[in-house]
């Protein structure tokens, strides 16, 4: 393939890295920004997502499609009460300190991932697409006759990408929707920013943390359940996710929503394109040292607003 | 006159806000100075710049004669300064004897307890410093300041929570200094401005109100209308 | 005194037991106390001075790639290997300490994180030098020190020893000295710590560093004993053991990663018999941990009965 058209390829696959990056990270950026705690389980979150997944589409057999429909409001439900049981039996008890729910997140994220591996198993196991017709895409170049189109082989998408490409775009949102302009977003931003006061004003702010950590690890499973038709279920798949979740998070500035979603298309995008073009060790190096430095010389991220 | 501190055009602001806004302040050698205004006026944000807690937005401070306005806060305490803290800030999971031993830097038992003797609580020796009871803390704090030997101590509301047999044993702390250590103390009881301060500088909306013996303070009419007339 | 009497009686105690132990515990005591080196320098960082790294992975790799590649690649001996490998460990903490301290609390632990990381992929990338995830082996010929070679077990055993030993009297000398009293009271509360005028972070650098040798010493002197040197070692989870250890143990207590390394090491032995999701007993631990013993088994110990344990 020529350079155009493997281009285009290559911002097609990082769109949709980019759209899963995006809800995944909204979830932990959402936990962090109003509860200050960083959740170093929100791999493992994502991977039960994933998971469960497979468990639901398994089980209701039938057509991929309903297994999937399925997979899609079992799996985040599921996820999200397991989270709120976490911050129920943990978080909470340690008083949110962030040492504390650091090594309890680490400790939680072993738990699920062990567990997985006795239930689940050490295999990769795929879940069926409810779609996946191929579609080719057309490229140009300009001939002898002026502009001409042709189908380059091999320059092709499946449907069911575009639609991963879609629906993360509703669900996102949909949720900046919720945050900015429903009560319960109203309630959220609050407590955020200042917890002793929105309990003075009769919020329930233990509540208020339960939800928030059971709605971003519920994110974090949705993704999963989004990505589980390309890649296949497995019990370390949460590595990778919760690094790129954090680069993303911090470029975007911790807790800010929009840094973190627009933190989310640039380096989902140049994480497709760069890993198409060069080795994926070598930018994953250049990712992790670039926020490194960001946390050094500009902790507010490069969208947050500087703290008085 | 033999100045020991001086500030001139110190300012801090605060995303805009003028928290304290061009204040020239000196501080003559061996006097007890008294800082007082209303909450807000910006007391501890002044003394957190002399101290190099808080940097200043612009301005500078002189100390013996120094500009220390670009030293950092424990350079500035090494030249001869102490600070206390408004909220108490002891450690709390140390005992006592380590506490001031952290402030002699000196783990000598013997010269700990000599800086205990002066608030009493020498029988405390080995206790935990979080185990003492609220104004113990508070004269503990006190006494690291002293145990520091410093030229400038620099208190910062320092009987807030005392009972008045523990007010009356810091008074006499403090007049035991006089003298040989500058004091500059904020202070919001004004028992206490009046008993001990040979100076008084009011602060009002982080300007300089008036500054003057505690006679001259008293019978300041703009004085009154800002903030004596508030008590 | 007391400190270092118990510190003595500690390493007679293991001195004795190199002669009793069975073959099969002896190698795992070897290990245990080459690992109880890295906790012991975990400590000086989150036990005393209260800073707590998510990458100290990075050092124990520093020191132990350092070594191996001087060995391998530059045909060094032991000992100038290992003082070259501890140079380059006590550079490169510096460098991150002076990038890292810029940031507190939650920041420096995502920092360290992400520069364990970093090296963790470079090492990987490296792969022409390194091997790799494969790691490389140290031949049983590199390792001999005046004709002694490291890797009879008594000899290892015993160099092990030493080594935990000059480490573990050092943390008491650290313990007691002055500089060591500063970084308690930097944990305790920097603010009053610097208005007491000390230079926080000049000795927040010094407990990088010295922690970060320390650490660096383990993964060097693993690598001259075990005769391997493998990618595994800088991953995340090596970064999260020290952690465990110090927890379980008592952070802040000079015996602490001794214990929480030497149990911990027995219960993942134990368990990985059972069942191949050894790593749940890691998960389950720092869960309790955190819940019911922050202060570790040393740490409860002197916060019952012995309230001058060092």
């Amino acid at each position: 393939m020529e350079f155009g058209p493997h281009l285009l390829l290559a911002v097609i696959e990082g769109s949709v890295g980019a759209a899963v990056l995006a809800l995944t990270a909204l979830g932990l950026s959402l936990v962090f920004g109003v509860m200050r705690v960083v959740n170093v389980a929100h791999g493992e979150f994502y991977m039960l997502g994933a998971v469960i997944a497979w468990y639901v589409a398994t089980f209701l057999g039938a057509h991929p499609a309903v297994g999937f429909v399925g997979a899609l409001i079992l799996a985040p439900a599921l996820v999200a009460v397991i989270a709120m049981l976490v911050d129920w039996l943990a978080l909470k008890r340690v008083g949110y300190d962030p040492e504390a729910t650091i090594v309890a997140t680490i400790g939680f994220g072993y738990i699920f991932q062990q567990l997985t591996l006795m239930g689940f198993g050490p295999e990769a196991r795929p879940v069926d697409p409810p779609f996946n017709s191929r579609i080719a895409l057309p490229w140009f170049e300009f001939g002898e006759n002026g502009l001409e189109f042709y189908f380059p082989w091999g320059l092709s998408v499946t449907s069911y990408k575009l639609f991963v490409i879609g629906a993360a775009a509703v669900l996102l949102i949909g949720f900046w929707l919720m945050l900015s302009r429903s009560k319960i977003g109203l309630v959220m931003r609050a407590t955020e920013l200042d917890r002793e006061t929105a309990q003075a004003f009769g919020i329930p702010v233990d509540r208020v943390y339960a939800i928030v950590f059971g709605l971003g690890a519920g994110l974090a499973a949705l993704a999963a359940v989004l990505i589980v038709p390309i890649q296949q279920a497995h019990y370390l798949m949460g590595h990778d996710p919760l690094l790129l979740s954090f680069i993303v998070v911090i470029i975007g500035g911790l807790g800010s929503i929009r840094g973190t979603i627009v933190a989310a298309l640039l380096i989902g995008l140049s994480d497709g394109i760069i890993s198409v073009f060069f080795s994926p060790t070598l930018a994953k190096i250049i990712a992790t040292l670039l926020v490194a430095f960001v946390l050094v010389f500009r902790p507010q991220g490069l969208y947050g607003k500087k703290a008085a | 006159m033999n100045l020991h501190l001086e500030t001139k055009g110190l300012t801090r602001i605060y995303g805009g806000l003028h928290a304290v806004s061009d204040v020239d302040f000196s501080l003559e050698r061996g006097k007890i100075h008294a800082l007082i205004g209303p909450n807000g006026a910006g007391k501890s944000t002044f003394v957190g710049m002399v101290s190099g807690r808080i940097p200043a937005s612009s301005g500078t401070v002189m100390f013996e004669g120094q500009d220390i306005s670009n030293l950092p806060a424990h350079k500035r305490m090494r030249r001869g300064m102490a600070y206390t803290f408004q909220i108490t800030a002891i450690y709390a999971n140390l005992t006592l004897a380590q506490n001031i031993a952290l402030a002699l830097q000196d783990r000598n038992r013997d010269k700990a307890l000599t800086a205990l003797k002066r608030i009493g609580l020498e029988d405390r020796i080995d206790q935990i410093a979080g185990d003492l009871s609220y104004g113990h803390q508070r004269l503990l704090e006190i006494a690291m300041g002293v145990a520091q030997n410093p030229r400038l101590l620099i208190l910062d509301e320092p009987t807030q929570g005392l009972a008045e047999s523990e007010i009356v044993q810091f008074q006499t702390l403090i007049r035991s200094l006089a003298g040989d250590t500058t004091i500059l103390l904020i202070e919001h009881n004004m028992d206490v401005v009046m008993a001990l301060a040979e100076q008084i500088t009011v602060l009002n909306m982080g300007q300089v109100l008036a500054t003057g013996t505690p006679q001259d303070i008293q019978s300041n009419a703009a004085v009154q209308a800002a903030y004596l007339g508030t008590e | 005194m007391k400190t270092h009497l118990l510190h003595l009686a500690l390493i007679g105690l293991l001195f004795a037991l190199g002669f009793i132990l069975p073959d099969y515990h002896q190698g795992n005591f070897s290990r245990i106390m080459v690992l109880a080196i890295y906790a012991m320098g975990y400590n000086v960082m989150f036990g005393y001075t209260g800073m707590l790294s998510l990458g100290h992975a990075m050092f124990f790799a520093a020191g132990m790639y350092g070594f191996g590649l001087s060995v391998q690649l530059g045909d060094l001996g032991v000992i100038p290997a290992m003082l070259l490998a501890l140079l380059g460990t006590a550079a490169f903490a510096a460098l991150v300490g002076a990038l890292s301290l810029r940031t507190i609390g939650v920041g420096f632990m995502i920092v360290t994180l992400m520069f364990a990381q970093a090296v963790y992929l470079t090492i990987l990338y490296a792969g022409k030098y390194t091997r790799g995830d494969e790691g490389f082996v140290l031949q049983p010929e590199a390792r001999t020190i005046a004709g002694m070679a490291l890797n009879q077990p008594d000899i290892r055993y015993f160099t092990a020893l030493m080594l935990f030993g000059l480490v573990l009297l050092g943390t008491g000398l650290l313990v007691r000295s002055n500089f060591g009293s500063v970084l308690v009271a930097v944990r305790e509360n920097e603010e009053r710590t610097r208005m007491l005028g000390y230079d926080v972070i000049a000795h927040k650098m010094g407990a990088v560093v010295v922690s970060g040798v320390i650490s660096g010493l383990s993964g060097a002197t693993y690598a001259a004993l075990f005769g391997y040197v493998g990618a595994s070692f800088a991953t995340v989870q090596y970064s999260i053991f020290p952690l465990l250890w110090v927890l379980l143990g008592g952070m802040g207590t000079t015996l602490g990663p001794f214990v929480g390394a030497l149990l911990m090491f027995y219960l993942i032995d134990y368990s990985s018999g059972l069942t191949n999701a050894y790593m749940l007993i890691v998960g389950v631990a720092l869960v309790l941990l955190v819940l019911f013993a922050r202060a570790g088994i040393i740490g409860e110990i002197r916060k019952r009965w012995v309230p001058w344990l060092p």
